[in-house]
């Protein structure tokens, strides 16, 4: 029977299946960090219930860390990191702690480590599991009940999700990178329009894509409101995971890439939903909003709010543009921002920093700007500074940090004040997400570190091209 | 968990849609360990405004909240749920919810209701021209009555039976264990385990 990827790895996972009943889904891998998993070791405690399978399941710390070095000062955050650690000794999960060479944000660690394999099910109590599926991984968030419901039995009972297929045509342009696309998709289809639905990304520009940028987009698939993203694995797949610590080697490794290569929607499976994108069409992308799908190409103006059709829309946008302090029609690359935040599991891995640092080589931060780079792992930042990245972005005036979620949301020392604003490359411009009363425009790599330098939105483009030369 | 039959209480009305759970809960208060006494941080940043709805002494039992469409979008934070139940609503009333927001709330025992956006919208009008009027919910019928105002909700059937009975769902999975063991013995062997490589 034909079937869409995601439908092929739901069904290499259900355990039972019964009419009436959600089926229940075996998980292959369940990350877990401070954050959400403190009630739920509590559950198990109370129950008198083991962790089923310790083997799957890692742990790192990564929400409440401080970027800059030294412990934990504020006394909650300290106590759930304890609590963390305390859990994981007792109920002998694998935790990378602050500090050990392994640690970073949890979406970042598990692919670099190889554990995020094609056709595998990777659940975290975290929105932005979706990330994994990158690899051809159906990989979903879950909240605190599920992570003590796989914590006890390592499955879920789950109802099959809808497919939908976004089908991202011909190539991008230079300088439109995986943030732009994902943005545009959102604004596309709306918050809500991805509910209930795996997003499949299909297409050559899809296919053009490395891992890592492969993962950005899949990263933002919950903004889109969907349960997850995946993209089918191929020749870009086998090679990022070869030699990993996790992968497996010898003919283990063949076996697994036959394997991988079925994992592919055929040919005459029936998506129940499709989305055209014309990539050639994409420009930097930045949003004016407050929720990911209020986005703009960077070359448009602030929209007003009486311009949209929708009543809901309309009210949404009127408070989104009094919350953000914005005028409608002002050219979005007049917006002055005081803070740039390079970093977060949507773009802080090893390519996203190149990228920036590309951009920010021989120029310098604009005066009144503060630019935060903080890599998404231990090992990221390992890399980065063997390749000199940390002193072309410290020489520019930016601040080389620590790994974690940092101004990605604000659990941690790194916040906006309040009326702040940011371009930033994290994933979510909710209100007070970056601290409160800040104001965060979502934006690439490249725009972040053209902002930096510019002190406005901009692009790289728009930039005078002589130090360019010169780097 | 509780079971959930028919609840009425005082219906509070939140005109807004998108209400993603950063604004139902900031991160600042998910440091806590704890599993109660969330009811602080529940619209944290919004109840700063004396103009908005929960500030009004009208609603403070409120227990049925209606929201504008795609509540609960964002985080996974089952905080979320907490924040809610702990600040003693029962049910939330919207036309789209999110899909881990909707999960999480079958969890804990909290009725999310899938109410068309126009019964929301004569919802909106009744208990603002009544304020501090009762809603009632009931899950054996799927409807919401409030006044004249009798509208049908959906819940998915599993959902509500589990609601119904208050059942807990790591119980009723422990009763296939037997099958899950079957399933483990036939995983590949190159499946990744997280021990040391």
């Amino acid at each position: 029977m034909s079937g869409t990827l995601s439908e092929k790895v739901w069904d290499a996972h259900v355990v039972r299946r019964a009419e009436g009943e959600p089926d229940l889904l075996y998980i292959d891998l369940h990350l877990v960090h401070e954050v959400t998993s403190p009630q739920a070791f509590e559950g198990l405690r109370l129950a008198g219930r083991p962790v089923r399978r310790p083997d799957l399941t890692l742990a790192t710390e990564d929400h409440n860390v401080p970027t800059t070095a030294g412990p934990i000062t504020d006394p909650v955050s300290k106590i759930q990191v304890e609590t963390l650690r305390r859990n994981c000794e007792e109920f002998g999960v694998r935790l990378y702690p602050m500090g050990d060479l392994e640690q970073g944000i949890v979406h970042v660690v598990g692919p670099q480590l190889g554990l995020t394999q094609p056709g595998m099910t990777v659940v975290c109590g975290d929105s932005h599991t979706s990330t994994h599926g990158a690899f051809g991984a159906l990989a979903f968030g879950i909240g605190t009940s599920e992570v003590e419901h796989v914590l006890a039995t390592q499955t879920l009972p789950l109802k099959p999700f809808k497919t939908m297929a976004i089908n991202v045509r011909g190539s991008l342009a230079e300088g439109v990178t995986a943030k732009d696309v994902i943005l545009a998709v959102i604004a596309k289809i709306g918050t809500g329009g991805g509910q209930g639905y795996v997003l499949e990304y299909r297409g050559e520009a899809i296919e053009a894509l490395s891992m890592e940028a492969r993962m950005t987009v899949c990263n933002m698939s919950i903004e889109a409101g969907a349960r997850a993203g995946m993209i089918a694995p191929d020749e870009t797949t086998f090679a990022y995971l070869k030699g990993r610590p996790h992968a497996p080697t010898g003919a283990d490794w063949d076996a697994a890439v036959d394997y991988w290569r079925s994992l592919r929607t055929d040919d005459d499976a029936v998506f129940d939903a499709e989305v055209e994108i014309d990539a050639s069409a994409l420009t930097p992308f930045v949003t004016w909003g407050t929720n990911p799908g209020q986005g703009l190409p960077l070359s448009e103006s602030v929209p007003d709010p009486e311009s949209f059709a929708d009543e809901s829309d309309r009210l949404a946008a009127a408070n989104a543009l009094a919350y953000m302090g914005l005028e409608p029609g002002t050219p979005l690359r007049e917006v002055r921002v005081d803070t740039v935040f390079l970093g977060s599991c949507t773009n802080g891995r090893i390519e996203d920093l190149r990228a920036a640092a590309a951009v920010v080589k021989g120029r310098h931060v604009a005066d009144g700007v503060r630019m935060l780079v903080v890599p998404g792992s231990a090992k990221v930042r390992q890399q980065a500074e063997a390749e000199g990245l940390d002193r072309v972005f410290t020489e520019a005036g930016a601040d080389w940090r620590l790994p974690g979620c940092s101004m990605c949301l604000g659990m941690n020392p790194d916040t906006l004040a309040p009326g702040e604003r940011s371009a930033s490359t994290s994933n979510r411009n909710f209100e007070g997400r970056q601290g409160k009363g800040g104001r965060t425009h979502l934006v690439s790599p490249l725009v972040a570190a053209a902002t930096a330098v510019r002190g406005t939105l901009s692009s790289p483009a728009d930039l005078p091209a002589d130090v360019l030369q010169e780097a | 968990m509780d079971k959930f039959e028919t609840h009425t209480g005082v219906g509070v009305p939140l005109r807004r849609s998108n209400v993603d759970t950063d604004q139902i809960i900031p991160a600042v208060y998910l440091k806590r360990v704890a599993r109660t006494g969330f009811e602080d941080g529940l619209f944290a940043s919004w109840r700063k405004d004396q103009a908005f709805v929960l500030n009004n002494p009208v609603y403070a039992a409120g227990s049925v909240l209606v929201a504008g469409p795609d509540f609960g979008t964002g985080s996974s934070r089952e905080h979320a749920v907490w924040a809610l139940m702990d600040y003693g609503f029962r049910v939330v009333i919207s036309s789209r919810f999110a899909d881990i927001f909707r999960g999480n709330s079958g969890k804990g025992g909290l009725l999310a209701a899938v109410v068309s956006q126009d019964n929301v919208e004569l919802l909106w009008k009744y208990l603002e021209n009544h304020p501090g009027a009762e809603i009632t919910v009931d899950l054996v019928s799927r409807t919401v009555t409030a006044g004249e105002i009798v509208a049908p909700f959906e819940i998915d059937d599993y959902t509500r039976w589990r609601l119904l009975e208050g059942l807990d769902d790591i119980g009723l999975t422990l009763r296939h264990e037997d099958e899950v063991s079957r399933f483990e013995q036939g995983r590949p062997s190159w499946k990744p385990v997280t021990t040391p490589a």
